[in-house]
């Protein structure tokens, strides 16, 4: 008996411990290439001046120092990200309240749901350029044709530092509720019925009927939906490359547009000072990563 | 299109007496490599037909011609030059070769710049000169300059403004009729640079711009601010169009074709893009930008496209060769004819097209451009500098109050970079 089990091969006798790993390998190898070394690299380039062809020069916590001592661009940048991460957030209420409207049996009702759905299927930059279009200055743009006719405007949105970014994340929040509200149909129709019922005889109805029963039972999908919003909000790059090029004079910037300018853009090449807002940006996001992460293994946790 | 240049040009080729040492002796051979980025229409089929003549000329000469998007090119020139570099690529003169020059990948080429085919292009030598050497030949060039409406200015009785003055009056005749002066897109920054260079040098002299441009004047110099003040009469007066941070350069240009705005402060390759718009010659005509301080010679922007040779080239003789084959007074004379480039020839012995802008602007920068040459403000100012600075110039023609918060910007930028 115990000679058997001498015999068998080290692979058979590990089988069960290995083979995960053996799956997982291609992966692994893939995301280290790919994600963990080059971040490893960035944080290295981030404590250099290097123009991407010559030798670099160690400068050691310098390009951080200017970065993080008053360095206007990049102050702007960052509030600019977290009106950003504020706002979009509207895109969670605004989709549940779609859904909520779409979520019932009337003739056409596939038809009305792929129209709310469209925006979000079509390309962030086709949507940039529409709203571009749409806030053109002048009379020229629909939004001041409408605002013309009751009096108002004309307004440049798009035109004026101080709403330039709230035109842009308006912009995005169109594509992103239809996101949200997509999460929220399909949440919509995992809702136990019989609670609903139940909740029915208790006399629960209208507003309290909603944050009381439903909405606690959505709560993945909007676990989901927040997860979304917030990495769209940090990659508000295409919307911010499209409408406005960061301007006007860089008051659109955000620390993704930033970081693009700095080491990649036509007058870049500067790619310490590029990376090291890459570092800033990546604790940052990994702030949000963790939030999530610890998120989801309390919930697993609480499955078990 | 392409078919009759790459004819016309090869035709041509056949006639061009090789005098160059580089391509006489023995015939050419191998590969020869060439990044472009004459991706537009008309430049691409003038790129077209140059491999085309020349290889009419060497007819055992493998050439592998590969084209870029203009604007992608601007990045992706440092790939091209790093890995497995070509034999020709296409740049800029002037600063914009600094950062390949410093990293030793742009090929000296002193030496071919003493063939005596070379003492025709001697004006433009000094734009292609970096640390006392040559590294690369010009192939086009075109002036800016102040494109404007004839039947407008007809209309109201006004001529062209040479001085200042004018060109106040003009203005405020212009904006009594209800028009704007002037119209402009800033929302990609470097139409404002073009504004800049010439009120800069128009108030404080070429050398004067250069030595800014190189760094060695403060930002926050009492000059610096006169040309702002300057600047600012026109901006005070309204002068521009309205919202211009929020157009390009072409969408900025309706204002013109409709007749809501009088002139525009443009290059060359504008008025192409003119005539398209439905503009005449009757309609359309051309100035330079007027005096201002009388003491000084007149500078003018003529920004000059370039071919160079990346240091790891492997056929440096067949490319030496193609450059001098470029720059021949023939060959000049074809490619920047009104049917193709639609610029000025870099070689005096080539002829100008009869195109009446073109002879114009040939006009002003051989006889009335005594101050110096500029190669536009994205091209003399180094890349960092260049940005800020012009976003600094937006937002200083958007808010011309902030100009003291822009100009210490703009000085601290300047402190560092250099």
């Amino acid at each position: 008996m115990s000679a058997s089990v001498e015999n068998r091969s080290w692979y058979k006798r590990n089988e069960i411990a290995v083979t995960p790993w053996l799956f997982l390998l291609p992966g692994i190898a893939f995301f280290a290439l790919y994600v963990i070394i080059p971040i490893f690299q960035s944080f290295w380039i981030s404590f250099h001046e290097w123009d991407g062809l010559g030798e670099k020069t160690w400068v050691g916590l310098g390009n951080y120092e200017r970065l993080l001592g008053g360095d206007r661009k990049f102050e702007v940048s960052f509030w600019n990200n977290v009106k950003w991460l504020v706002l979009y957030l509207l895109a969670i209420p605004m989709g549940l309240f779609i859904s909520l409207l779409l979520n019932q049996t009337v003739r056409g009702i596939r038809l009305y749901k792929s129209l709310f759905f469209f925006p979000f299927v079509i390309s962030q930059v086709v949507v940039g350029l529409v709203f571009s279009w749409f806030y053109l200055p002048g009379d020229q743009g629909l939004l001041n044709v409408v605002l013309g006719t009751i009096g108002l405007g004309p307004y440049n949105i798009l035109g004026q530092p101080g709403s330039a970014t709230y035109g842009i994340i308006a912009a995005g929040l169109w594509p992103q509720t239809a996101y949200c509200m997509i999460l929220y149909l399909t949440g919509l129709n995992a809702v136990d019925p019989e609670q609903v019922e139940a909740a029915r005889l208790d006399g629960a109805k209208g507003h309290k009927m909603l944050w009381y029963v439903i909405i606690p039972q959505l709560k993945p999908a909007t676990f989901i939906a927040f997860v979304v919003t917030i990495i769209g909000a940090l990659r508000s790059f295409d919307f911010i490359a499209v409408m406005t090029n960061g301007g006007p004079f860089g008051s659109t910037r955000v620390l993704s547009f930033y970081m693009f300018e700095e080491s990649l853009s036509e007058f870049g090449f500067r790619m310490g000072y590029g990376a090291a807002i890459a570092v800033v940006l990546f604790f940052i996001m990994l702030f949000f990563i963790t939030y999530f992460l610890w998120s989801m293994y309390q919930d697993e946790k609480g499955a078990r | 299109m392409h078919s009759i240049m790459k004819a016309t040009v090869a035709s041509l080729a056949l006639g061009v007496a090789s005098t160059s040492a580089f391509a006489d002796g023995h015939a050419l051979s191998g590969d020869l490599r060439i990044i472009s980025d004459m991706s537009n229409p008309a430049p691409r089929a003038v790129m077209e037909g140059l491999v085309a003549g020349f290889g009419e000329q060497h007819p055992d000469l493998n050439i592998e011609l590969e084209i870029v998007d203009r604007e992608a090119w601007k990045t992706q020139i440092r790939n091209a030059l790093t890995a497995n570099p070509p034999d020709v690529v296409n740049w800029y003169a002037a600063t914009r070769m600094t950062p390949y020059v410093d990293a030793g990948l742009f090929m000296d080429i002193s030496d071919l710049w003493e063939e005596p085919a070379m003492a025709d292009l001697a004006s433009t030598k000094g734009a292609m000169t970096l640390n006392g050497a040559q590294w690369g030949v010009p192939y086009t060039y075109y002036q800016w300059g102040v494109y404007y409406r004839k039947d407008i200015y007809e209309e109201l009785g006004l001529e062209e403004p040479a001085t200042w003055e004018e060109e106040l009056a003009n203005c405020q005749a212009i904006l009594d009729s209800g028009r704007k002066c002037y119209t402009i897109g800033s929302k990609f920054l470097w139409t404002a640079g073009g504004w800049f260079d010439y009120i800069n040098s128009r108030t404080n002299g070429y050398e004067f711009h250069i030595a800014l441009a190189n760094g060695e004047v403060e930002w926050t110099d009492q000059r610096v601010r006169d040309t702002f003040a300057n600047w600012r009469q026109l901006i005070d007066m309204g002068a521009f169009i309205d919202d211009h941070q929020s157009y390009s350069w072409q969408e900025a240009m309706p204002f013109m074709v409709d007749g809501e705005a009088a002139a525009y402060l443009m290059g060359n390759f504008s008025v192409a893009a003119f005539r398209d718009g439905g503009l005449t010659d009757d309609q359309l005509d051309f100035y330079q930008f007027p005096t201002i301080n009388p003491d000084v010679a007149p500078a003018e922007d003529a920004p000059t496209d370039t071919f160079h040779i990346p240091s790891g080239a492997q056929n440096v003789e067949a490319a030496k060769a193609f450059l001098l084959y470029v720059t021949s007074p023939e060959v000049q004379s074809e490619i920047n004819g009104g049917d193709a480039l639609g610029q000025l020839p870099v070689n005096a012995a080539a002829s100008v097209s009869d195109d009446k802008f073109i002879q114009e602007g040939f006009d002003m920068l051989s006889n009335n451009a005594s101050g110096g040459i500029m190669q536009f403000f994205d091209r003399d100012f180094p890349a960092e500098m260049a940005s800020a600075g012009m976003e600094g110039l937006q937002e200083f023609m958007v808010f011309p109050d902030n100009l003291d918060d822009i100009l210490e910007r703009l000085e601290e930028t300047r402190q560092r970079v250099y």
